[in-house]
């Protein structure tokens, strides 16, 4: 070996850690990217937000005066919207879930489903709303109530429920199955003993994943022509009705007009005074909390889940 | 309740009482039979709702466009350059929304397929265990913000930034929509892409280790390659996301229909167009009702394309370990 060689080789090598390095260095640029996005998105909101945030704008209606405007019938909207989807969208999408996992035998119709479902989860949303305004609002004389709104948005989620309770049930080794059929149980008692029970937190976080998209889903609910003005609430079980002296029965609240949470910052966003953008801000900032805190829950079961389980 | 088999009762022949009992079991275990082909007929008909939800889309879109394409033909829809579906001399070219979709998603893309590609890359090929678990979910926190924020974002905080490099710049414009709808993509394209390079055995890596390349060679020359059909889903997945995103655009881009490729201004997409109609109040029936099923079904068959296009790629491209 000449000295050289063995300084060419040398460079060389010198030349391919910097390459390494740039890389590496582009790398961690590129996710600082995102996620100063992220932050910067966080921190104006917090900024622009947070002097609004008192008391009254929890428990005030919107108002075409800025500073008095609330998100009152849009947070209440909101939660009952999403008790609705989770109604429709936990059993169904659990029970889906099962049959495909655990009952499906192979043949064209399970395959069918199963290629439907990847398709469904890239539809874009609005294409939902459309079917939402034809099916619920025109075929099926629904309405532009919670219940329309409830029912779209759970369609929305079922895939990603399904997909997180099938990977859930996939992760359960066979042989907890076998002892609960050595033991003479019959294929429904193994699902509801032994499945549901250890598939618990991973389809916790399915539903918890798929209900904070839900919440922050705006475009499907805007088609089906949900009022963006609401200044009152749904009739809770039990109110009386003014006009007519009737108490409103245990779910009349489902059929009421509504707005929710994302409607409400939308509105308030595309309208040219800058104090409504507060408001928007305000709003958008609850949202952001809901969302990211029902994400980092739902982060975190995945993890310790992740960790905790060996068979 | 552990019942014997009928079968595994011991004994020569069988008294009354034995038979009374066998009846018994024969009954329940009939029961139980009963109950379990109704529970597995319940969880097909939750199953089946997926297959019913596709039906429906489909169903309503072409019935929607059938009465729309009776009233407008299929040659103006598709060649026409204006789009005013809403004025008393009314156009209907689509092209006019497809430049805004296809401006939008290219600036979109731009930004997501090269920062997810290279974040990909570094959190599989360069990141330690440690900084990827910490990353990676703060990354996928992320695409958990709600895209109505995003367009707040993008109308309110980048658009005047943009504007004091471009002073040029219009208050509503596919820009600032664009960049912003592309920071919201990263998280897809780079989780997908990553566990598809995670997926590449070792041994691959090892061989090239062995060869003598550095990190960065076998990320492009072995990893990438290995994992492409992986890699192409990830943008394919991208790309539908961007085709389909509503809000981002109805709010920043201004629903301006315009048949223009320049992101400095403002344009309507399909899926704004569709937001913008649904917010008026539009008699049902008529032929503006008609008009976003028509576009619905345009974006509908726009991202079948592109899932098309993944599923050929996957199977044209997969490498098999």
């Amino acid at each position: 070996m000449n000295a050289e060689k063995t300084l060419a080789i040398r460079a060389i090598i010198r030349k391919a850690r910097r390459y390494d390095l740039l890389v590496a260095l582009l790398g961690l640029l590129a996710l600082s990217v995102a996620i100063f996005t992220l932050a910067a998105l966080f921190i104006d909101m917090a900024v622009t937000g947070i002097p609004r945030l008192t008391g009254d704008f929890f428990l005030n209606f919107p108002s075409r005066r800025p500073a008095e405007a609330g998100i009152l019938s849009s947070w209440v909207g909101s939660i009952l919207v999403m008790t609705v989807t989770a109604f429709v969208a936990v059993p169904l999408g659990i029970a889906g879930a099962i049959y495909l996992e655990e009952y499906a035998r192979k043949n064209w119709f399970t395959d069918v489903i199963e290629i439907n479902i990847t398709n469904l989860a890239g539809v874009p949303s609005i294409i939902y709303g459309l079917l939402a305004l034809g099916l619920f609002v025109y075929t099926f004389k629904l309405g532009q109530s919670i219940l329309t709104a409830g029912l779209t948005l759970a369609l929305l989620i079922l895939p990603i429920v399904i997909t997180a309770t099938r990977e859930a049930l996939r992760s359960i080794p066979q042989h907890i199955r076998e002892a609960a059929y050595a033991c003479g149980a019959s294929q429904w008692q193994v699902v509801q003993d032994h499945l549901l029970k250890y598939s618990t937190p991973g389809i916790l976080t399915g539903v918890i994943i798929g209900m904070s998209r839900a919440i922050g889903e705006t475009a499907p609910i805007i088609t089906i022509g949900a009022l963006t003005f609401i200044a009152f609430l749904p009739p809770a079980p039990g109110q009386l009705n003014i006009e007519t002296g009737q108490a409103a029965g245990l779910f009349d609240w489902v059929w009421s007009p509504f707005t929710v949470m994302p409607i409400q910052i939308f509105n308030w966003t595309s309208r040219p005074d800058p104090r409504f953008h507060e408001n928007a801000a305000a709003a958008a900032f609850v949202l952001v909390l809901m969302t990211l805190s029902m994400n980092a829950i739902a982060i975190w079961l995945r993890y310790r889940l992740r960790k905790n389980i060996k068979w | 309740m552990a019942i014997a088999p009928p079968d595994a009762i011991p004994g020569p022949a069988l008294d009354q009482r034995g038979e009374a009992r066998l009846a018994e079991y024969a009954a329940i275990k009939k029961a139980r039979q009963r109950r379990e082909t109704l529970i597995e007929g319940v969880l097909l008909a939750a199953a089946s709702v997926s297959v019913l939800t596709t039906l429906g889309i489909v169903y309503i879109l072409v019935r929607e466009s059938i009465s729309f394409f009776s009233h407008v033909s299929i040659w103006d829809f598709l060649t026409d350059t204006q789009w005013t579906p809403l004025f008393d001399d009314a156009h209907f070219g689509i092209w006019v929304l497809m430049s805004g979709t296809i401006t939008s998603s290219l600036v979109a893309l731009a930004v997501a397929i090269p920062l997810g590609t290279v974040i990909a890359i570094y959190l599989s090929e360069f990141a330690g265990h440690k900084t990827r678990e910490t990353l990676k979910p703060l990354l996928e926190l992320l695409s958990g913000v709600p895209t109505i924020i995003y367009g707040f974002f993008a109308l309110l905080v980048v658009t005047p930034l943009l504007q004091k490099i471009f002073p040029e710049l219009p208050g509503f414009n596919v820009l600032s929509a664009g960049l912003v709808m592309g920071v919201m993509i990263i998280p897809y394209v780079a989780s997908l892409s990553e566990d598809a390079m995670r997926a590449v055995p070792m041994s691959l890596r090892e061989g090239s280790y062995a060869m003598g390349s550095t990190r960065f060679q076998t990320a492009v020359n072995v990893v990438v390659p290995a994992a492409f059909s992986g890699i192409a889903s990830a943008y394919i997945l991208g790309i539908s996301r961007a085709v389909g995103e509503t809000m981002i655009l109805a709010v920043a881009a201004g629903m301006q229909p315009t048949l223009s490729f320049n992101p400095m201004e403002p344009a309507a997409t399909i899926t704004s167009f569709i937001v913008q109609v649904a917010l008026g109040d539009l008699p049902h029936g008529s032929i503006g009702y008609q008009t976003i099923f028509a576009a619905g079904l345009s974006l509908m068959l726009l991202t079948l394309c592109f899932n098309l296009a993944g599923h050929w790629l996957r199977k044209r491209y997969r490498e098999a370990y």
